[in-house]
């Protein structure tokens, strides 16, 4: 594996996004999806949202050249489209901390080497707080030891074990890792009955 | 020890044990549409990699196509540039799609199972988290994103978990006027949109047994709404009702081979589960969801609730779907005004739902004001409708009669909500800017509902008009 693709660790700041249940249309609303590349989508992340509340942290110049997303329960729910990692990574986002996430959204962010860790609803608070009232502070994401840490605080988190592997061994680009297993998928499909017929 | 129907079909599918801790799972069947695919062929060739069985790959075009004219080249530029890249993906790498001339074109989730694609006891993934629908016919079906778009692509395969199973029976029986669009969004009401995270949803009991392979497509489909990547139902007389005889289903002697084997796939009795789940499908109303997720609903007849009642976790939640919505609590979901009605999307667009939405309308007019389209799931609904007078029926009473198409579920071809429109939609999001319009507003309900709402111009009870 690239020794580039390994995700320890994303360190930098962070952005607030207060919130339960955004889901990827309002990440990325489906008139950008119009397109057969995912180039200049950080234009478009949040764009409805953006609009409709001024205050937005994705309109704050605060919050330019943050890195680390700090979000809710269930991010990323609803639609499977990798615009909404895509234009989160296009933005500048290497890694998300939240309180839970949708399911496919969620390996959608591995696929691309952006962890995503949960921690406990009341450490959320502290960060997303403490991340709004010194924006500049750097948040460490630690993916190896499963933790947040920020100033001298060490938060838990969680991410399950089959993606932290993916990330502590840079093997997130599946492709790479299933053609590994070569005539093995043709013996498996020669074995099934739709394959042979009934 | 006994077994389910996702620790066979799991099992028979797996190629090897990755290194991660995840499975290497076969996919048998392979679905994609002009939005989620052209990044994944051009990582292929940029990749320089091949599409390993291009035969299990099958494509179509559906969230893009206008549904009024669907004449090439389209008026949309960018519509035409992702269907040009499309066509041209399948040429190149030798896929079979189902082109607006086909005869089969229409919503990738329709047409799937009414080609008898999608069959028991396989696999199947698609770059859509609709694909859950083809759950139905006992099947387990994948949403992707599009890099695992690119992996099956490249290997037929994903790297994916094991699920856990929550199974979800419906006992007793289903009172009139009561649909399985209802039963989904009961379902998702009491155990949240989040609470199938992890899981697959295996639905069970007298009332999804009864049910016809159409109606279960609808419970499976909203499976995702509910937190769920995957729900399915174990197959039976009524899947292999619905097969036979269908285009890509296994003919003759083979038919009955595949009974035989797909017999074998069901869920064993005594076989554990990590959750069940028991409702009462009786005591199921017509739901109306009031919020901007799928699981804020309530019984028609119901008051909207107030954020105070709410769960302490849920009531940020709820002031903001409220204040959206601009609904005050306490008020009577029913006789809310609408200005659009919908009926269509891979929750219900299929023959029967639009039978449902046509006993409605039959002999009735659309309430002034209010625009109302019916948009059948596949050009094969759309000929099947034809055929019993469905489209007359609706547009006698004032409805639009359109081709097969996405359409307003989801904002990405021409129809779509303006400003804060209001809108009774027997699609699966109520996604704030879900419909087109960032201001727009949607109301979830089942396609007899979304009729009834049509032709009263406001959320109204459709057990009065079916009485």
């Amino acid at each position: 594996m690239s020794h580039d693709a390994i995700r320890r660790q994303v360190v930098g700041r962070g952005i607030p996004l207060p919130g339960t249940d955004i889901d990827t249309d309002r990440i990325i609303p489906a008139r950008f999806l119009k397109t057969v590349t995912f180039e200049g989508l950080e234009e478009h992340v949040f764009e409805d949202d953006r609009l409709q509340v001024p205050d937005h942290p994705f309109n704050h110049g605060l919050y330019r050249g943050a890195t680390v997303l700090l979000v809710g329960q269930n991010f990323g729910c609803g639609s499977s489209r990798e615009h909404a990692p895509e234009a989160l990574r296009r933005w500048g986002i290497r890694g998300i901390v939240g309180e839970s996430f949708g399911e496919i959204f969620f390996g959608n962010c591995t696929a691309l080497g952006m962890p995503c860790l949960a921690v406990a609803a009341e450490d959320l608070e502290w960060l997303m707080k403490s991340t709004a009232q010194h924006p500049d502070r750097e948040i460490l994401v630690d993916v190896e030891n499963r933790e947040v840490r920020v100033a001298e605080r060490i938060i838990p988190a969680m991410i399950p074990e089959d993606h932290r592997n993916q990330l502590l061994t840079g093997t997130w680009n599946a492709t790479v890792v299933l053609l590994e297993a070569g005539e093995e998928i043709e013996r498996v499909a020669k074995s099934l009955p739709y394959v042979t017929g009934y | 020890m006994a077994e389910t129907l996702l620790d066979k079909v799991w099992r028979a599918h797996t190629v090897r044990m990755l290194p991660s801790g995840q499975t290497q799972l076969f996919i048998s069947l392979h679905l994609i549409h002009e939005v989620t695919s052209p990044q994944a062929f051009q990582m292929i060739r940029e990749a320089n990699l091949k599409v390993r069985f291009p035969e299990r790959t099958f494509a179509t075009i559906d969230h893009i196509v206008p549904t009024a004219s669907q004449l090439r080249p389209f008026g949309d530029v960018l519509a035409e540039e992702m269907t040009v890249h499309l066509v041209r993906s399948c040429k190149e790498f030798g896929i079979h799609f189902f082109d607006l001339d086909s005869g089969w074109q229409g919503i990738v989730h329709v047409i799937g199972p009414e080609l008898g694609l999608t069959q028991p006891g396989i696999t199947i993934a698609c770059g859509d988290s609709h694909t859950s629908t083809h759950g139905a016919l006992g099947a387990l079906a994948f949403g992707i994103g599009t890099s695992q778009v690119r992996d099956v692509l490249a290997t037929q395969c994903l790297a994916l978990a094991k699920p856990k199973i929550r199974q979800i029976r419906v006992e007793g029986r289903l009172t009139r006027g009561v649909y399985a669009k209802d039963v989904i969004l009961a379902i998702i009401q009491r155990l949240g949109v989040k609470g199938g995270a992890g899981y697959a949803y295996e639905y069970a009991g007298p009332v999804v047994e009864a049910m016809s392979m159409e109606e279960r497509l609808t419970i499976c489909n909203m499976s995702i709404e509910g937190g769920a990547r995957l729900g399915y139902v174990n197959p039976d007389a009524t899947t292999f009702n619905y097969l036979r005889g269908r285009p890509f289903a296994p003919q003759g002697e083979a038919f009955d081979r595949a009974v035989a084997c797909w017999k074998s796939m069901r869920t064993e009795s005594g076989a554990s589960f990590d959750d069940v789940v028991i409702l009462d499908g009786g005591s199921i109303q017509p739901v109306v969801t009031w919020g901007i997720n799928p699981g804020q609903s309530v019984e028609v007849n119901e008051r909207i609730p107030d954020p105070a009642d709410a769960p302490e976790t849920e009531r940020t939640a709820w002031a903001e779907a409220l204040a959206f919505m601009s609904f005050e609590p306490g008020q009577r979901i029913g006789g809310t005004r609408i200005d659009v009605a919908f009926i269509g999307s891979c929750t219900n667009a299929r023959l029967s739902d639009l039978r449902a939405a046509a006993e409605v309308a039959r002999g009735r007019k659309v309430a002034k004001g209010v625009r109302a389209l019916v948009v059948p799931g596949s050009q094969a609904v759309a000929k099947a409708a034809e055929a019993e007078g469905l489209h007359e029926i609706f547009e006698k009473a004032g409805f639009a009669w359109r081709n097969a198409g996405c359409s307003l579920c989801l904002g990405m071809n021409e129809d779509k909500l303006k400003g804060r429109e209001v809108c009774a939609s027997s699609s699966n999001r109520n996604f704030k800017g879900r419909q087109g319009s960032p201001t727009g507003r949607t109301l979830l309900m089942s396609p007899a509902m979304v009729a009834a709402a049509a032709i009263a111009g406001e959320v109204t009870d459709v057990r009065k008009v079916l009485r």
